[in-house]
C-alpha cells in the first residue's frame, strides 16, 4: 500500500488511468474543472489523449467516438454541464456505446438528472455515488468495468468535497473480473468485407447482417436495464437489525450521516443507517428489508426532495418516511452548504425524533 | 442507316426512378425515355444503337441503375433514321 | 425505332466498365427520392476510398439527414451519430486511431444548422479527418423546411415565399469559414449536376482524403446535390434548378489547399 496525500481530482484521475482510460474529453466547471485539469496533466503521458473541448456537448461526442474506436473513454462535468450531455447520454445507452461520465456536482441535486435522466427512449444510467475517496477509487474503476460489461454509460457521481479535498489514498487496482471482447469497435478493418460493422441507435443493422430493428432493438435495451437493476444494485448499511430509526443518504452525505449514527449508537439510540452505493438500480429491496423492523426512516439529501421518491417507493410503509435534508449551498451557490455538517445533521435527526414524541 | 455502337449497357429498369438525369448526360443522346412504365410507375431509359460505352448516365444515375460494357469490335444497328 | 435490348449483358466480346453496384455499398439499393442527388456523391467517396487502398482502414461518421440511409448499406465500419457531431465524434475516432482514415457524412442542416460549432473547432483543432458536406440547402429528411444553408429566395416548407435576408438572416458559407481556419487543409466545393461536375468532384474528395493520409488537417467537401422534393421541382428539372440557385451562392472550385501553397 503507496500512500499518498493527493487531491480528490488527481485521485480520480489516476485512478481511471489505472483503469485504462485513454480518452477524455471535457470543459471547465466548478467543481468539475480540476478534472479536466489533472487529465490534461496525466493522459498523454499514459499515452492517452484530453481534448479541451469547445462545449460539454461536443466532449461527451468526442467521448462517445473514442469509446466507439474501441478504447476506454470518459467525459465529465458538473451538473449543469450534464444537462447539456443529456441527449449523448440517453445515445450511448440506445447504442451501446461503453462510457463513463463523470458528474462532480455541486451539491446532492441531481439525484434525479442522474436515475431519470433527461435524454429520449428507455434506458437507464448505473450510478456510482462513492462517500469518500477511498471508494472513489474503487468506483472509477468499477466504472469502466460496468460500462464496458453492459455496454452501457455510467455515471460517476462526486460532488465538491471529494473533487476538491486532499487525502492520502492509496491507487491501487481493482480487478472485477473477465470482460467480453470489444467486436463491435470501430477500428476501420472491416470495409469491403461484406461484414462491416455499426453503431446505431435504431439498431438497424447492414443489408447482409440485419439488426433486430428499432422497436426489438429497444426491446433488448430495455431488458438490458432490467437484468442490471437484478445484479449491481448496491449498497451499505449499518445497526439497522434492531433500528427503530434508519437514515438514509448517499454520497459524502450517506459517509456524514454513518458518523452521526455511530455517534448516536455510542449514545444508546436505537438508529442505523442506510446508503445506496449505487443510485441506480436503486437497492430497494435492501432497503426494504432493512426498514421492514424500524419506526421511522430519515432521509437526508441536499436538495429538496429528490432521492425521498425512491425511499417512498421502497419502505413498506411510506408514511414512515420522513425527509431531513434541504436545499443548502453557500453564499456562491457553487458549493455545499452548511447542512453538510455532523452537528447539524445530528440536531436534525434528534429533532425528527422529538417531534415524534410529542 | 447503319450506325456504330461502341458499347452498351444493362439497365436495371425495375430499379429506375425515372428521374431522366441520364438523357441528357448521354453524349450520343442515344438514351430516351420509355412510353410504358415499371412496376413502380416510373418510365426508364432506353437505349438506341449508337452507344460509346463512356458512363456518363452510370456516372449521373442516383439509382444505380447502369453497368456498362465496351465492346472489343464495334457492332452495327441498322437505325430508323427519323428516330436517329 | 430500333431499340437494344438492355435486360442482360451482350453476347459479344465485350468489357464491363462500370457495375451497377458500387464496390462499397452492400446492395445498390435505396430509397431516396427521384433526381436525388446524394448516391452520386456517395458513390464517388466510396469509389475514392476503394482507390486509395483504404477500405479496409476507414471509420465512416454519418449524421442525420437522407443520406443516414446509407448507414444500413455502407460496406465500412460506421457509426450514426447525433446530429450535427459527427467532427466531434470523428475526432474522438481519430485521435484513438491515427492511422485510420475516418471521414464524415453531413448534410448541410447536419453541419451547417445543428452542428456549426463541431465541424469549426474540429478545423480549429486541425483534426486529420475529411468532412464530406451534401449540400442541397433543405432538409431534405423532413420533406423541404429552410437550413442555415439555404439561398435568398429559396422556397421551402417554412420560407414559404422565399428566403428573406431580411426576416431568415443570410446563408451560412462553411467552405469560406473552415478555409479561413488555421487548422483546414483542404477545402473544396464540387457538385453532381452533370457528368463533368461528377468527374471534377471526385477529384476534390480525392484529395481531401489525401490531406488527411498526409496529415495536414481537416480536409472539407462540400458537394453541391439535387434534392428535387425538397425544392418541389420535377426530378428532371432538379439539375438546373440547383444551379440557377445554389450554384450562385456556392461556385464550384478548390478553395484552399495547404499542399498547393506550400
Amino acid at each position: 500500500m503507496v500512500l499518498r496525500l493527493l487531491d480528490g481530482s488527481e485521485a480520480i484521475v489516476e485512478a481511471a488511468i489505472l483503469a485504462g482510460a485513454r480518452f477524455y474529453a471535457g470543459y471547465p466547471m466548478s467543481p468539475a474543472t480540476e478534472l479536466v485539469e489533472y487529465m490534461a496533466a496525466k493522459l498523454p503521458a499514459s499515452g492517452g489523449v484530453c481534448i479541451n473541448a469547445a462545449t460539454e456537448i461536443e466532449g461527451v461526442n468526442m467521448a462517445m467516438g473514442a469509446a466507439a474506436a474501441g478504447f476506454r473513454a470518459a467525459s465529465g462535468s458538473c451538473g449543469q454541464g450534464l444537462s447539456l450531455m443529456q441527449e449523448a447520454i440517453a445515445e450511448a445507452a440506445l447504442n451501446e456505446t461503453p462510457l463513463v461520465i463523470f458528474n462532480m456536482a455541486r451539491n446532492q441535486q441531481d439525484y434525479f438528472q442522474a436515475t431519470r435522466g433527461g435524454g429520449w427512449g428507455d434506458y437507464r444510467t448505473i450510478t456510482l455515488a462513492p462517500k469518500d475517496l477511498y471508494e472513489a477509487v474503487e468506483h472509477v474503476q468499477l466504472a469502466f468495468h460496468l460500462a464496458d460489461l453492459y455496454r452501457v454509460p455510467v455515471i460517476f457521481m462526486g460532488d465538491n468535497l471529494l473533487a476538491r479535498t486532499q487525502m492520502a489514498v492509496d491507487i491501487r487496482k481493482f480487478d472485477f473480473g473477465p470482460l467480453p471482447p470489444k467486436d463491435w469497435q470501430l477500428d476501420g478493418t472491416s470495409g469491403g468485407t461484406g461484414a462491416s460493422r455499426q453503431i446505431w441507435t435504431f439498431g438497424g443493422g447492414k443489408t447482409n447482417t440485419p439488426g433486430p430493428g428499432p422497436s426489438r432493438h429497444w426491446e433488448q435495451i430495455a431488458a438490458k436495464f432490467d437484468m442490471i437493476a437484478t445484479r449491481e444494485a448496491r449498497h451499505e448499511q449499518g445497526f439497522v437489525d434492531d433500528a427503530e430509526t434508519v437514515v438514509v443518504a448517499f454520497g459524502s452525505g450517506g459517509k456524514f450521516v454513518e458518523f452521526v449514527v455511530n455517534q448516536l449508537r455510542a449514545e444508546g439510540r436505537k438508529i442505523g443507517f442506510f446508503r445506496p452505493v449505487t443510485l441506480w438500480p436503486f437497492p430497494g429491496e435492501a432497503l426494504e428489508r432493512a426498514t421492514d423492523a424500524c419506526s421511522r426512516v430519515l432521509v437526508f439529501e441536499l436538495n429538496a426532495g429528490q432521492m425521498i421518491d425512491d425511499v417512498r417507493l421502497n419502505v413498506g410503509h411510506r408514511r414512515k418516511v420522513r425527509p431531513i435534508g434541504g436545499v443548502s449551498f453557500d453564499e456562491s451557490g457553487l458549493n455545499i452548504g452548511p447542512l453538510m455538517d455532523a452537528r447539524v445533521i445530528r440536531q436534525r435527526i434528534l429533532s425528527a425524533l422529538e417531534g415524534e414524541v410529542k | 442507316m447503319r450506325r456504330e455502337s461502341r458499347g452498351t449497357l444493362v439497365i436495371d429498369v425495375e430499379r429506375c426512378k425515372g428521374c431522366e438525369l441520364c438523357i441528357p448526360a448521354c453524349p450520343p443522346k442515344v438514351l430516351s425515355m420509355s412510353t410504358i412504365s415499371n412496376h413502380h410507375g416510373y418510365l426508364y431509359p432506353e437505349l438506341s444503337p449508337g452507344c460509346t460505352g463512356c458512363t456518363a448516365c452510370q456516372q449521373v444515375c442516383p439509382d444505380y441503375v447502369f453497368e456498362v460494357y465496351r465492346y472489343q469490335t464495334p457492332v452495327m444497328a441498322v437505325v430508323d433514321t427519323e428516330a436517329a | 425505332m430500333s431499340i437494344v435490348q438492355t435486360t442482360r449483358p451482350p453476347a459479344v466480346p465485350s468489357t464491363k466498365v462500370a457495375n451497377f453496384k458500387p464496390t462499397l455499398l452492400q446492395t445498390e439499393e435505396h430509397h431516396l427520392c427521384p433526381g436525388c442527388g446524394e448516391p452520386v456523391a456517395i458513390r464517388l467517396v466510396l469509389e475514392v476510398i476503394l482507390e486509395l487502398g483504404l477500405a479496409q482502414n476507414n471509420v465512416c461518421v454519418i449524421g442525420h439527414g437522407c443520406y443516414g440511409s446509407f448507414v444500413m448499406t455502407l460496406d465500412v465500419d460506421c457509426t450514426l451519430c447525433l446530429h450535427g457531431r459527427a467532427p466531434a465524434v470523428s475526432t474522438g475516432v481519430k485521435r484513438m486511431r491515427p492511422d485510420v482514415a475516418v471521414w464524415t457524412l453531413q448534410g448541410d442542416g447536419d453541419m451547417t444548422s445543428e452542428g456549426l460549432a463541431e465541424i469549426l473547432h474540429a478545423t480549429a483543432r486541425g483534426e486529420n479527418i475529411t468532412c464530406i458536406m451534401l449540400n442541397n440547402g433543405v432538409f431534405g429528411d423532413t420533406g423541404g423546411q429552410m437550413t442555415a444553408s439555404s439561398v435568398i429566395g429559396q422556397r421551402t416548407k417554412n420560407t414559404l415565399e422565399g428566403r428573406d435576408a431580411a426576416y431568415h438572416g443570410y446563408p451560412i458559407v462553411i467552405c469560406d469559414m473552415v478555409a479561413s481556419m488555421q487548422g483546414s487543409a483542404y477545402v473544396a466545393r464540387g457538385s453532381v449536376h452533370n457528368a463533368a461536375a461528377i468527374a471534377q468532384t471526385k477529384r476534390l474528395i480525392r484529395k481531401g482524403f489525401q490531406r488527411q493520409l498526409e496529415k495536414k488537417g481537416l480536409s472539407l467537401v462540400e458537394i453541391l446535390t439535387m434534392c428535387p422534393t425538397g425544392w418541389f421541382v420535377p426530378a428532371a428539372g432538379g439539375a438546373d434548378y440547383m444551379m440557377e440557385s445554389l450554384g450562385k451562392t456556392y461556385p464550384l472550385g478548390e478553395i484552399k489547399d495547404v499542399a498547393a501553397a506550400a
